[in-house]
């Protein structure tokens, strides 16, 4: 087995997860210049919400294939995630529109605190299984580094959702009106954007992308939690200023660079330090990142560039 | 006229002394302490069920302690697995009158609130902590009714040992599972393996990749962990991702329904410890299962030890025919209890004298005894 290939392996699938819920940071950056600390419970939401509908079916209904069963759960996770960020721009954003900064950046705290909770409350505060059985469970040796179906589908799903969402910034009309919108909001107004719908498709359309991550996570390391959102976002809000904030490629670039540089310094820093600093340093990356791009290069790596931005 | 003056007198005596009964009766509190929230919630409430069968049944018995008539009350709450919580909430248990705790579950947050009891003089047995350190610091009044580390991680790196010659260590850095993993280290290069990684983790991670990446270019034949389940679920499950054929070894923090259930099939093969006998094979085991899960459900993990920790307390307060913490003190360390989980005894330490450790793996996903072994 090649470790570097593996730990490159291992860093690309890290680095999906952050890259999708980073992509959701950045959209509404990108429009707002608001950071929707939120964002991370969305993600947990998503994946509790589809164990829920997974076990429910898989209750109901054994003999379907796991991978529709599986595919369902997602297609109803995604939904409900969009109405739950649709709700909290309805409730923390939007009536705090024209409030001082950090008025909407306390209230998006509050929302996280309180979706943690209600996640405890209905869930429970235990970790639960997400059903892995259902998932193909074939594992392939590429390169020398071994990789799973499901890491295969995260990075694939990953790449397309990308290319997606760049496509609909670029390409649509609601593309159009976002752009205008993040340019500047009073003159899209003007010119006849509903400001406030574009908003709205921002946060939906963000919180959907958290829902796949979530579903992604659990079904990756087959267990969820209420508080696995917390330090996800927080990572992923990392990668998202790494990219450059409020940029879509950046934000895809930077989940990459941070799941990679994650991955190398927890595997390797015991052997570069001689053993002073050990692999439990692995969640200390993303943090450093975010100081050391803060102080160089606050913009970013892809920053400055302001044709993507969404 | 004389009989009904007796029959008067007779009547007001028997209330009197229903009366004086009445206001000798007596209500004593105590603490029983775990995470009750958390990822640790489920082990937590489990000692808290345990704790509260065996105070319903002592109620149930009437006991008179000193002519009074005693009812206890279980003052339970959440440290959440935490260190500076567990030394607010023990301060809290003190204010609220308790006299003695059953507690905490963590090693990590029942060595700080060890210090809070023993300045206070309030006995403390724990369930669950098995940090050496926990008897090691010199308390009068700290106890425990499991084996500890020292005595668990002996035949935890012996037998990974016996399973191949290059070991790989793996903990979540809390005082359990840091003391553990070095109690396993030391034991298994006694008994002639090689340890060729010492990794860690935290006890919120979920990502392991990268540590089982460098460990499996090390290429052993075992990985211990020393942590809880968790995170051992996970971790089985990138062993299995990554193709490592290694043996996966873990002590009681692992042994719990919770690790089959978040690891799936990636569970099966896995070994783990657990202080104790298995509860089919602890003298009033089946009797004991029965009663708990007919009121709460199935046993986590720790629910036995809860359970006799509070009736080894209420022994203690019985013997010493007070529920004051500094008369009753004194017995606790005299205790000869026959447990649910076997024969409890105190040495000067305030460690179980005996105690036997039980190895389990999981086949067919269930855990299964594989033998029990005297340290």
């Amino acid at each position: 087995m090649d470790i570097f290939a593996q730990q490159m392996v291992n860093g690309l699938v890290l680095g999906s997860v952050y890259a999708l819920v980073a992509l959701g940071y950045t959209l509404v950056y990108g429009i707002l210049e608001l950071i929707n600390f939120a964002h991370g419970e969305t993600t947990m939401m998503g994946s509790m919400i589809a164990i829920t509908v997974i076990g429910a079916l898989f209750g109901v209904a054994p003999d379907l294939p796991g991978i529709v069963i599986v595919f369902t759960g997602l297609l109803a996770a995604i939904p409900a995630c969009m109405l739950l960020g649709y709700s909290i721009e309805r409730v923390a954003y939007r009536p705090l529109r024209h409030a001082p900064r950090l008025a909407p950046l306390i209230t998006a705290i509050g929302i996280s605190i309180v979706l943690q909770n209600v996640a405890m409350l209905i869930w429970g505060k235990q970790y639960i299984a997400f059903p892995t059985t259902l998932l193909p469970q074939g594992r392939h040796e590429i390169l020398g580094a071994s990789i799973t179906d499901v890491q295969i589908a995260i990075l694939f799903l990953t790449v397309t959702i990308m290319v997606a969402l760049v496509t609909l910034v670029n390409r649509t009309r609601l593309g159009r009106a976002m752009r205008a919108t993040a340019q500047a909001p009073a003159v899209a107004q003007l010119m006849g954007v509903n400001v406030n719908r574009v908003i709205s498709a921002t946060f939906v359309i963000g919180a959907g992308l958290a829902a796949i991550a979530g579903v992604m996570v659990s079904a990756n390391y087959g267990q969820a939690h209420y508080y696995m959102g917390f330090l996800l976002g927080l990572k992923a809000f990392s990668a998202a200023v790494l990219g450059g904030i409020g940029n879509l490629t950046g934000a895809m670039l930077g989940g990459m660079l941070l799941g990679v540089l994650e991955a190398l310094g927890a595997g390797y820093i015991g052997d570069l330090t001689g053993g002073f600093l050990g692999s439990h340093y692995q969640d200390i990356f993303a943090f450093l990142v975010l100081i050391l791009v803060l102080t160089l290069k606050p913009s970013g790596l892809l920053g400055s560039k302001s044709v993507e931005r969404a | 006229m004389k009989s009904t003056l007796l029959a008067l007198s007779i009547a007001v005596a028997l209330g009197l002394s229903m009366t004086a009964q009445a206001e000798e009766a007596v209500t004593v509190k105590i603490g029983q302490s775990s995470p009750l929230t958390g990822p640790q919630a489920h082990i937590g409430k489990d000692n808290d069920n345990g704790v509260r069968l065996a105070i319903d049944e002592i109620n149930a018995t009437k006991p008179v302690i000193d002519g009074k008539a005693v009812t206890f009350e279980v003052m339970s709450e959440d440290d959440q697995a935490d260190p500076k919580t567990a030394t607010i909430v023990a301060q809290r248990m003190i204010d609220e009158g308790i006299v003695g705790v059953v507690g905490h579950l963590n090693s990590g947050a029942t060595i700080p609130a060890s210090k809070v009891y023993a300045d206070n003089d309030i006995p403390q047995i724990s369930p669950s902590a098995t940090a050496i350190k926990y008897t090691a610091q010199g308390f009068k009044t700290a106890f425990r009714v499991m084996t500890n580390d020292e005595q668990q991680g002996k035949v935890l790196g012996a037998y990974a040992a016996k399973l191949g010659k290059k070991v790989a260590i793996v903990d979540d850095q809390t005082a359990y599972g840091q003391g553990l993993a070095a109690e396993v280290e030391k034991a298994a290069k006694a008994a002639g393996a090689e340890v060729v990684a010492v990794e860690h983790t935290n006890d919120k991670a979920t990502d392991f990749s990268a540590i089982l990446t460098s460990i499996k270019g090390k290429a052993p034949d075992v990985i211990f962990f020393g942590g809880m389940d968790p995170q051992g679920a996970p971790m089985a499950k990138q062993m299995r991702q990554l193709g490592m054929k290694a043996q996966f070894l873990g002590g009681d923090g692992l042994q719990t329904p919770k690790f089959i259930e978040l690891a799936g099939a990636d569970a099966e093969g896995a070994i783990a410890s657990i202080p104790g006998l298995p509860i089919e094979k602890m003298p009033k085991g089946a009797d004991f299962k029965k009663k708990f899960e007919e009121k709460y459900g199935q046993i986590q993990l720790y629910a036995p030890y809860a359970y006799d920790a509070a009736y080894v307390m209420v022994d203690a307060m019985q013997r010493a025919n007070s529920t004051d913490p500094v008369k009753y003190l004194p017995e606790l360390g005299k205790t000869s209890f026959e447990g649910v989980t076997g024969k409890i005894g105190f040495d000067a330490k305030g460690d179980l004298t005996s105690g036997p450790i039980t190895l389990y793996t999981v086949k067919g996903g269930k855990w299964e005894t594989l033998e029990t072994v005297q340290p």
